[in-house]
């Protein structure tokens, strides 16, 4: 439960928040977060695990912008959030890429919206596809390329507009197992370059301490933040670092406070 | 004696080793061969039975006397009547595409528009355009006129609720992800919503090709004084078989071409559709 407050002017602070879903069937009002805080600081690498349905997926889209919060403030660099924002980039799991543009057109999106010439777009589009290792593909179409390269070219759209925030849904969700490894260590090193604050959701804990600085343990719905885990391990972390002791060791501590978590959820249920 | 042995020896070969290429040949072509062979034996038939007195030339005429009588009509005002019958079909048509397009995004952007315009769009939609024949004859008499309404008005409902689906069919995911990136409406409407309109357009227009066809048959059939539908009708009540049956393949090849291009063209933008649309 260590750090979750946060220092003098974090990256991004979120603070108590609180969201809640109207059941259009029902009419009822279903809590999906309470009271959550967490804060990232500049550079760091942030990855939220929790059990499905948690709210983890609503949390990014409250920092993104996308969804207003019931309660609570969302302060960028110190500054309240209103909308989403060109300081903000999101990473969608399905890679969300549009099909009537090309890999060079895609990760000239953001820019263009903002209103950059389309030479000048596509020149800093070149230089985060080549980042990506996408180099080679600028005028292939998302249908013509696997999920991996999809996926890259969806990180690259969110690299380009070089944001103060990077947001990352899920991105390696849909992929294999084996592309999917391959794309943690991808984006292990594109994150190492670029150094951007990101927040990452995720259902592999595996994938989140591989990835993270700090990992916050959600609970179940609504979601809470139960836990914030530091991980101190060096980088870069390979598959080699996976077999460390160390690493095991918070990765059992993060599958022992979800279990715990659906552990005590079975039990409520059973006595309610 | 050499030389047949020689030639026995190569036609073994060729047949030992050629079988299994000449068989993927087939495969290859299979769908346009069987569909030559079905096309070539239903003429042979049509063409035995009325020989043979089975049936009637009178009714079912015979592809040796359809040809017969379209090199008698090329002679004889054919090339008029195609001309009348192409004006009203692509003037009517490119008023529909012109009026269509441009009202479908309206309506499919902006929802109060289209809550005014839907109970008239949907009453004239499924009433059959022709049934205003007389009325629009009415007004702009037997003349190109009544037959360019027409046309239009038959190729103008499926263009343009084709297009008003297209713009509100966003995919769910882009739609966010342009959000998310802080697109602002005027440039969710550019880079996103007519983008993903284009494969319902092209639908809209390969059925407004079918339903303007309908409005140039009918239109002249009704009351004209040329065009194809016109000779069809003319021909049809002197009991002129042939050049009936003329003007129905005129007709159908015609639609048959465009409609094909139109499919060609649309499976090409299929990869624009929302998924799950």
């Amino acid at each position: 439960m260590r750090r979750l407050e946060c220092f003098a002017v974090a990256k991004l602070e979120t603070r108590n928040v609180s969201v809640e879903y109207l059941m259009s069937r029902t009419q009822q009002r279903v809590p999906a977060l309470r009271g959550v805080s967490l804060c990232v600081e500049a550079g760091e690498f942030v990855a939220i695990v929790g059990p499905t349905g948690c709210g983890k997926s609503t949390l990014l889209n409250v920092i993104a912008g996308l969804l207003r919060p019931d309660t609570g403030s969302i302060r960028l660099d110190g500054v309240p959030i209103a909308g989403p924002g060109r300081d903000r980039a999101m990473v969608f799991q399905s890679a969300a890429l549009f099909p009537w543009r090309t890999v060079l057109g895609n990760v000239a999106y953001g820019l263009e919206l903002q209103g950059v010439g389309r030479a000048e777009a596509c020149s800093q589009a070149r230089e985060f596809i080549n980042l990506v290792g996408l180099a080679g593909f600028e005028e292939s179409f998302p249908r013509e390329l696997s999920g991996g390269m999809q996926q890259r070219a969806n990180l690259a759209r969110a690299l380009a507009v070089r944001p103060e925030l990077l947001l990352l849904d899920e991105p390696l969700a849909a992929l294999d197992a084996q592309t999917r490894e391959y794309m943690q260590n991808e984006l292990q090193r594109i994150w190492m370059q670029t150094r951007h604050s990101a927040v990452l959701v995720t259902h592999q804990i595996r994938e989140a301490v591989y990835l993270a600085d700090r990992v916050a343990v959600m609970s179940e719905r609504p979601g809470q933040i139960k836990a914030v885990i530091p991980i101190d391990l060096p980088r870069p972390r390979s598959i080699l670092s996976t077999q460390n002791p160390q690493f095991q060791a918070l990765e059992a501590q993060i599958w022992n406070l979800l279990q715990l978590e659906s552990l005590s959820v079975a039990a409520s249920s059973r006595v309610g | 004696m050499l030389d047949t042995r020689d030639i026995a020896a190569s036609t073994e070969a060729i047949s030992s080793d050629r079988p299994s290429s000449r068989f993927q040949l087939f495969k290859k072509y299979e769908h346009t061969i069987l569909a030559a062979a079905g096309i070539i034996t239903f003429i042979a038939i049509w063409e035995l039975l009325p020989a043979l007195g089975l049936v009637q030339p009178l009714f079912t005429s015979s592809p040796s006397r359809i040809l017969i009588a379209a090199q008698w009509l090329a002679a004889n005002g054919l090339w008029n009547d195609i001309w009348i019958s192409l004006t009203e079909f692509s003037i009517g048509f490119s008023l529909a595409v012109l009026v269509g397009v441009p009202l479908g995004v309206l309506l499919g952007w902006y929802r109060r528009w289209h809550a005014v315009f839907d109970p008239f769009i949907t009453m004239l939609y499924t009433t059959p355009r022709v049934a205003l024949l007389p009325l629009l004859i009415l007004w702009l008499g037997i003349g190109l006129g009544s037959k360019i309404a027409v046309v239009f008005l038959g190729a103008i409902f499926p263009i343009l609720m084709n297009v008003t689906a297209g713009m509100r069919t966003i995919d769910e995911t882009l739609l966010q992800c342009a959000r998310s990136f802080g697109a602002k409406d005027r440039q969710i409407f550019t880079t996103l919503a007519l983008p993903s309109s284009v494969p319902f357009t092209l639908s809209g227009l390969r059925i407004g090709v079918g339903r303007a066809l309908v409005g140039v048959v009918v239109g002249e059939m009704v009351a004209s004084t040329g065009g194809i539908g016109h000779m069809m009708s003319v021909a049809g009540s002197t009991f002129q078989t042939d050049k009936v049956f003329v003007g129905i393949f005129l007709i159908a090849g015609f639609g048959y071409g465009i409609t094909s291009l139109l499919n060609r063209l649309e499976r090409r933008f299929d990869s624009w559709r929302p998924r799950g649309a």
